[in-house]
């Protein structure tokens, strides 16, 4: 009934409201009065976005957010986290309760064209994978043939299996939950045979179960899952500012450039860092901010691969390797557009 | 007195001739336009409502319409009563949350009456414990919220169930597990059709026969065997044929496979859980409008029953409970229908009902909230609606008629 009670207010917020903000105000206007950036994020996941024992959002997508706001406001705590179920994710960006979504989503074509929104870069490359219990004694997905599997609600996930089954002639049974919450419960109380979500998910979620060293993650990867922000259709301005915070944090890291080497960089004679930290041209000028903005994302949040080690790599629980996430100089898909 | 009164007024209303004034100063036409322009004022707004929404969604590039409608689903669905695959139509994935609504509503409003008659009746017993017992129920179940009830069944039925290797085995060839209840599937061979007929006639005979005989027992006051005579007729006939025809009927026994069950109906936890909540949350506040109806009916009615040489069988069936009936009908009409509604709750436990499914999943992978949450609300508008026509027929039905 809330699910339904949100829509229904979101709907009825996009009907009266969201036209008239869109029109004049630019998002970065709105942010600067308010003083505060609002972000989407998960309601919990490890690693991407979720409140430490203090109450401190962290995670790979928080960083974004921190960084943005940066940029912005010379200080990465000026953001307001807005945590969203999968469902209501969209509604949220679209009637502009928050700024921008950053919320391991998957940018898909149908998402980028006719929800409304512009798809930022990716900011981590995932895949779709299976955790099952060791016990059922399974090797691979193809062995899934009869199993029920639990999934949440309103997620390529949930079309991806689908599509896998389908592909591969096997026969499953799905139970669907609203919330990632309610979906990892009933998978450990045993109602379901595997678990399904994005394999970096999976190692989130693995820490949540009574016994995670009974449950194994399968080989198989069976889609694409390129994680990334999302902001509203037709304000360019801010979707630049997203895009270009994303490929600042990228730079940093490929001109080694870190959190605590950056004011020892402002003096280096390289061109390209010089451009990042802002001490040579005007880049933060064309896109609304202070021509230091890429100082101040480095100062206060540090460079892509500092913020992926700190989350989701060996400097956190979850152990992920770079893998595809890696610098394209290293093997990886990660490639930032120059600063020139 | 009331008739000279309402003649003599006319009377003042066609004699007096009516001052000439301007039609603003006067009241009736004043009223015409006041009534017209609020009307205007209203189209105005839905109107205007309407195509800001069209407009903005149009603006910020969001799809609208009822296209989708058509469209390729993509996604599965659990538990379904009619055809359904990954490549049928988000029109076909409505129609399969609306029958699992549809489905849980009714067992739910059977079961919840049932129980709810039965502890309504309970708390007005006089063994002190029965009446005790019924209180503490219907008091702890009525003030805790139904969501938690519904996490508590769902939790409660999952965790005490066992894993499907470890299946218990219920005489019959029924298996039980965290997968839910395995029964045996029902096969008709073609003779069936026989023993359905004649079930249908014997129902109808059984009918006519209880109509003759209160038609008799009003006019002579003779009673007749209404109720050997049904089970001869609805029972016993069509046991007979069915036995004549071959045992035309036969099992599809479940069988246990690697992951699953292969075989048999599938009960889903989840909708066991679902009804189970809503029975017992609902049946609570049934039992309080029963409760409140029979205590309605003044003790002079049993007394003068008692009087007329009635015994306390009778006194119930005949006089206190049709008396009863008039009272808890509109409380129980309101208990169905927020039965129905409350049933969106399945939301929370995995149910694949309408609003899990159809503002779910398809609002999530079409973007359309506008669209879809209208379908929604128009739907349980319907559903509600009818419901409380039915209700509103029976309640006519049973109104006191006043002789």
């Amino acid at each position: 009934m809330k699910k339904l009670l949100m829509s229904v207010a979101v709907g009825a917020a996009v009907v009266l409201a969201a036209g008239a903000a869109s029109a004049q105000t630019t998002t970065l206007n709105q942010v600067k009065a308010r003083g505060t950036l609002q972000c989407g994020s998960n309601t919990g996941l490890a690693g991407f976005g979720l409140p430490d024992a203090q109450g401190v959002w962290a995670g790979l997508d928080v960083d974004l957010c921190r960084a943005m706001s940066a940029a912005i406001f010379n200080d990465p705590t000026k953001v307001k986290f807005v945590p969203l179920s999968s469902k209501d994710r969209f509604t949220a960006l679209q009637s502009g309760e928050v700024d921008v979504l950053v919320r391991n989503t998957t940018w898909t074509m149908s998402r980028d064209t006719s929800l409304g929104l512009e798809f930022g870069p990716v900011n981590y490359y995932d895949g779709q994978g299976f955790m099952v219990r060791k016990k059922l004694k399974i090797a691979s997905a193809m062995e899934l043939s009869g199993a029920s599997v639990c999934t949440q609600q309103g997620t390529t996930t949930e079309l991806n299996l689908a599509d896998f089954f389908r592909a591969n002639k096997l026969k499953y049974e799905v139970v669907t939950f609203a919330t990632s919450d309610e979906t990892i419960k009933a998978y450990d109380a045993g109602r379901c045979d595997a678990f399904t979500t994005d394999a970096s998910g999976l190692y989130s979620e693995r820490l949540r179960l009574t016994a995670p060293d009974d449950h194994i993650v399968l080989p198989e990867i069976i889609s694409k899952e390129p994680l990334g922000p999302a902001t509203r259709h037709g304000d360019n301005q801010w979707f630049d500012i997203v895009k270009w915070t994303h490929y600042a944090m990228l730079t940093a890291e490929e001109l080694g450039v870190t959190k605590a080497n950056v004011d020892e960089m402002m003096k280096s004679t390289n061109p390209d860092v010089k451009r990042l930290l802002g001490t040579e041209g005007k880049f933060g000028e064309a896109i609304g901010l202070p021509n230091d903005w890429g100082y101040r994302i480095i100062k206060h949040v540090g460079n892509y691969g500092e913020s992926f080690e700190r989350n989701v790599g060996m400097g956190s629980r979850l152990k992920v390797a770079r893998g595809v996430n890696a610098l394209w100089t290293k093997g990886g898909l990660q490639y930032a557009p120059p600063i020139r | 007195m009331s008739s000279v009164d309402a003649r003599t007024s006319g009377a003042q209303g066609v004699g007096v001739e009516k001052p000439r004034v301007a039609f603003w100063n006067d009241p009736e036409k004043r009223g015409y336009i006041f009534q017209a322009v609020l009307f205007a004022a209203v189209i105005y707004f839905f109107w205007a409502a309407f195509d800001n929404a069209r407009d903005n969604l149009v603006k910020q590039k969001i799809a609208s319409g009822f296209g989708f409608w058509n469209n390729t689903a993509g996604f599965d669905i659990g538990q379904r009563l009619i055809p359904y695959e990954t490549t049928s139509t988000y029109g076909q994935a409505f129609w399969v949350g609306l029958t699992n609504t549809l489905l849980v509503a009714v067992v739910g409003i059977v079961l919840a009456t049932f129980l709810g008659f039965i502890i309504g009746v309970a708390r007005l017993s006089k063994n002190w414990l029965v009446q005790k017992l019924a209180t503490i129920y219907v008091e702890a179940i009525r003030n805790t919220p139904l969501l938690l009830q519904l996490l508590f069944w769902y939790n409660a039925v999952l965790k005490a169930l066992p894993e499907v290797k470890e299946s218990v085995a219920i005489p019959g060839g029924s298996f039980l597990n965290t997968r839910g209840l395995f029964v045996p599937e029902p096969v008709f061979a073609a003779n069936f059709s026989w023993v359905l007929y004649t079930l249908l006639a014997g129902l109808v005979g059984y009918v006519s026969y209880g109509r003759w005989a209160r038609l008799k027992q009003e006019k002579t006051g003779e009673q007749s065997p209404v109720l050997k005579v049904g089970f001869g007729l609805v029972i016993l006939f069509p046991l007979a044929v069915y036995f004549l025809a071959g045992q035309p009927l036969s099992f599809n026994y479940p069988d246990l496979g690697r992951f699953n069950i292969r075989g048999g109906v599938q009960v889903y936890p989840e909708f066991v859980a679902l009804v189970v909540g809503l029975t017992i949350y609902t049946a609570a506040f049934i039992a309080e409008a029963v409760r409140a109806g029979i205590q309605a009916v003044s003790k002079g009615q049993t007394e003068a029953a008692y009087a007329l040489g009635l015994r306390p069988g009778p006194t119930l069936d005949l006089v206190v409970i049709p008396q009863a009936m008039r009272v808890i009908i509109p409380p129980l009409t309101s208990n169905y229908l927020n039965l129905t509604k409350n049933s969106s709750l399945a939301v929370a436990i995995g149910y694949p009902d309408l609003v899990q499914v159809f503002t779910g999943t398809v609002l999530n992978q079409t973007g359309q909230a506008v669209e879809v949450v209208v379908i929604t609300m128009a739907v349980y508008l319907t559903i509600s609606l009818t419901t409380s026509m039915f209700m509103n027929w029976y309640n006519a039905r049973k109104a006191l008629i006043e002789r």
